[in-house]
């Protein structure tokens, strides 16, 4: 894909790192064979990086990773450090949702929806994907990657539980809705430099049958740690930007909520307002029936109305559809994302409770410090910096889908208005031409 | 509407080819001097009164200043002091009143209305209410812009009288006992339902005026729930304003553009106050057409009326004939009760006869005499009354066509207005 000018750079098929050539020459030299790479990925991203990388991670995925990021043309290099979440030309991996279709079965009634993954990433057998999904498989995803990456911000998940007598779950507008959500839930996921190569993910997208079993071994492995919440265990200091952050959430989910039920009392309003338009375009109607001169202008003017009538009930849709629903999502967003910081709060607890207590029976019996302490030091210093990073990100990406709402927003607006306006002028045209005489009014 | 400015002066005839009332250029040419034409009339103030009123209770009024003023031929920018006069509501309605009673023929225009109807929440019922009156006082005016360009009505002296002379008029208009020549509402009634052969056009146009008033009223009942509607709509979107600001206190790189994009929506809730009032006046125009209906059907009900006058009179003549045949011939056609005492207890003596005979020729001179007076009354009434009422029709489809088309510009301006504002809001948003 970006490394297409890479000799030999396969998009599909798994090669070993040797085969294998770098399109800068430089870096063939690091290259080592095996598919345990020790190429390292350094902090430095400029295209032309030839030396003193290390590794961190151990999967092949960070090498194409490095392969993807380091690109012939000059347009990474406009991409300042801060802002690699938003270049596309580094993604390798794209995932949509589509297709909903409905399955009745003895059992039950439920809606799958079409996954489709077009990839030149090497950790997928296959270059595209497409298989068929239903809501659980989607929760079953988050629920496993919030497990196995307790430290990252997990974009959230539509709804889950609907009310069975006041929302009709088969109803094109709810499948349509709810679609929406599951499609930004993983692009968001694919999206993200550490959560996309999580191998559930790659499950999720390549399993034929996702056979939900599975999980529950490494459910037990991973992220004992963390979820082990050591009774009792009280934070000392939170960090200053981390309850910045907490109060952040809490103020900007209030807001949220509040543009929320603004929103829902505009569609009220504008649902009324509907209903008395189009009564009052029908009398019109009926009194253009009583008229001679006047029948044309006054049908006239019930078009137009009728026209209005139209354009409103599009906007007002619209504003269900596609505004409303986002802004729920960032408020389940935000509730997530309280989540983790409430889980590193414990982590951070954790460790300062145990160091405490390592201290004192070092004063006592000079027992040296246990290396769980140093592990949970490590466990909090990459918990912080793996959140101050999706906290970027997330700000980042924040202000993005905000300002592409609110301008959609504004947009729908300007839309109606125009159209009406355009109703109204061509009436104008209509009337100001003579009475009796049809032909000459567009003249005029 | 009649083309009547709202602040001072209203349209001389200078400014308007087909008169300042829409009726057109040809009516106002045969009668070159409909008032309008020698003077400019306009209603230019208002204020509040107090005085006993006729029961000795102290009341609060208001009274309107008419102002006119001679269009002087020589026009040498010398502008003479207008005369003016001080009149109250109940005054106008006075004019009116003796106007249609003295020419019934004539669609007499409508006063605004007395009490306000057809508001919508925001707007006030209340008499006193400084909106009201104001457009009270346009309504006025354009009651005697209108009166005062119709080729008939313009001649009257009750009119020129109401115009130039504060005192004492009132009793010069009891002085014309037009009171007693009103028709008694009863009477009125009757006639609809007993009336044999009226005048087919009348029948229709009658017809027509209910359901003009039917669409109107209907029309206004709707217009005021959609603005009520509309305005909800509007004033709820100026709650964006203030959230928009409380968030922006919280962001870094977004605040600058949520906080204008927040001024821009207050602005969008405060356009509606303007908005709406400017449609009043569009409501104005469609409820003098609501009123204007009236006028209409008292003109055909004013038919029905002479129409059934003159049956009755031209039946009453017949069976006057039919009795005095009776009595020369002796012949009974008809069953009559006084025949049939007749047969069963003789006949009357012969000069009784004679004396009945002489009585009944005179009620037949009488009855001809009569019947004469009702056929003229009511060929003259047919003959004036068709000629006004085209001259409505044609005045109101020519007002009632601008006034659509008005009520398209303003809606037009709304538009623009919106999108105006969701443009600003929308640069803010991609400063975002």
């Amino acid at each position: 894909m970006s490394v297409g000018a890479a000799r030999g750079l396969a998009s599909s098929g798994q090669k070993p790192i040797t085969e294998i050539l770098h399109p800068l020459s430089a870096a063939e030299e690091l290259l080592s064979p095996g598919p345990d790479v020790t190429v390292s990925v350094g902090g430095n991203r400029e295209p032309g990086l030839t030396n003193g990388m290390t590794v961190e991670t151990l999967s092949p995925a960070s090498v194409s990773l490095l392969f993807n990021r380091l690109h012939l043309d000059d347009s990474l290099a406009e991409a300042d450090t801060k802002d690699t979440y938003a270049t596309t030309e580094t993604r390798d991996l794209f995932v949509t949702v589509d297709d909903p279709k409905k399955h009745v079965s003895t059992m039950e009634t439920y809606i799958t929806y079409r996954v489709s993954t077009k990839t030149t990433r090497l950790e997928f057998d296959l270059p595209e994907y497409s298989v068929r999904r239903r809501y659980q498989d989607f929760d079953w995803l988050r629920m496993k990657l919030e497990d196995s990456q307790p430290t990252h911000l997990i974009p959230p998940l539509p709804e889950k539980f609907v009310m069975k007598g006041v929302v009709d779950r088969f109803s094109e507008e709810f499948v349509e809705k709810r679609m929406k959500a599951l499609d930004k839930f993983l692009k968001r996921v694919a999206d993200h430099p550490v959560l996309s190569f999580n191998p559930h993910l790659n499950t999720f997208l390549s399993a034929k049958d996702l056979n939900k079993r599975q999980g529950l071994a490494l459910l037990t492995k991973v992220g004992e740690s963390v979820k082990h919440v050591a009774g009792g265990y009280k934070l000392r200091a939170r960090p200053a930007e981390f309850g910045t952050m907490g109060e952040y959430l809490d103020t900007f989910s209030q807001k949220l909520g509040t543009i929320d039920r603004i929103a829902q009392r505009i569609l009220k309003e504008q649902s009324e307002y509907l209903t008395e338009l189009r009564e009052y375009g029908t009398v019109y109607s009926s009194w253009a029936g009583s008229e001679q001169e006047l029948q044309r202008p006054l049908e006239g003017v019930a078009g137009c109305v009728s026209t209005c009538c139209g354009g409103l009930e599009d906007l007002s849709e619209n504003m269900s559809q596609d505004f409303l629903p986002v802004l729920r999502e960032y408020v389940l967003y935000i509730e997530s994302m309280k989540n983790v910081l409430r889980k590193r709060d414990q982590s951070q607890a954790e460790y300062e409770g145990r160091l405490e207590a390592a201290i004192l029976r070092k004063q006592e019996d000079g027992t040296p410090m246990p290396v769980e302490v140093e592990k949970c030091q490590d466990k909090v210093e990459c918990f912080n910096a793996d959140l101050k990073a999706d906290w970027e990100r997330w700000q980042h990406n924040k202000r993005q889908d905000f300002k592409q709402l609110l301008t959609g927003m504004a947009d729908k607006n300007i839309n109606y208005y125009e159209k009406c306006q355009a109703a109204w002028e061509s009436l104008i045209t209509l009337l100001q031409g003579k009475p009796t005489e049809d032909k000459t009014s567009e003249t005029n | 509407m009649a083309d009547d400015g709202k602040e001072e002066s209203v349209a001389t005839d200078d400014d308007s080819e087909t008169g300042a009332d829409g009726s057109l250029s040809n009516t106002m040419m045969e009668d070159g001097s409909t008032l309008l034409r020698r003077m400019e009339i306009c209603v230019t103030e208002a204020e509040k009164r107090s005085g006993k009123n006729a029961v000795s209770m102290q009341e609060t009024f208001t009274v309107y200043l008419v102002e006119t003023r001679p269009i002087d031929a020589s026009g040498e920018g010398h502008n003479p002091a207008p005369d003016s006069v001080w009149r109250r509501y109940s005054e106008f309605e006075l004019l009116r009143n003796y106007l249609i009673v003295t020419y019934p023929y004539i669609v007499v225009p409508p006063l605004p209305e007395k009490r306000a109807e057809f508001v919508w929440h925001k707007l006030s019922a209340d008499n006193m209410d400084p909106d009201f009156v104001e457009r009270r006082r346009v309504g006025l005016e354009n009651f005697l812009i209108r009166v005062a360009s119709h080729p008939v009505l313009s001649n009257d002296k009750i009119l020129y009288h109401f115009l130039t002379e504060e005192h004492g008029w009132k009793e010069v208009v009891y002085e014309t006992g037009f009171q007693a020549k009103s028709d008694s509402r009863l009477r009125a009634l009757s006639a609809t339902f007993r009336v044999r052969n009226p005048d087919k056009r009348f029948m229709e146009m009658k017809h027509y005026s209910d359901e003009l008033q039917s669409h109107l009223s209907q029309l206004l009942r709707a217009r005021a729930r959609v603005a009520d509607r509309l305005y909800g709509v509007y004033k709820v979107h100026g709650n964006y304003g203030r959230v928009f600001s409380e968030w922006s206190a919280i962001e870094k790189e977004m605040g600058d553009g949520l906080q204008s994009a927040g001024h821009h929506m207050d602005a969008y809730a405060a356009s509606i106050d303007d908005i709406l009032e400017e449609e009043e006046h569009y409501a104005d125009q469609l409820k003098e057409y609501l009123f204007y209906a009236e006028a209409l059907r008292a003109v055909c009900r004013k038919h029905e009326l002479t129409q059934f006058e003159l049956e009755m009179a031209s039946q009453d003549l017949i069976s006057k004939k039919q009795q005095r045949e009776e009595l020369a011939t002796g012949i009974v056609r008809t069953f009559s009760f006084k025949g049939m005492t007749h047969k069963l207890f003789g006949q009357e003596a012969p000069e009784q006869r004679e004396a009945r005979l002489k009585l009944v020729e005179e009620l037949i001179a009488e009855g001809e005499e009569t019947v004469k007076e009702k056929t003229i009354e009511c060929e003259e009434h047919v003959e004036r009354g068709w000629v006004d009422m085209h001259r409505f029709k044609e005045q109101k489809d020519k007002d009632l066509r601008e006034a659509l088309i008005n009520y398209a510009v303003m809606q037009i301006s709304m538009c623009k207005k919106g999108i105006q504002v969701w443009s600003n809001a929308k640069e803010c948003f991609l400063k975002m």
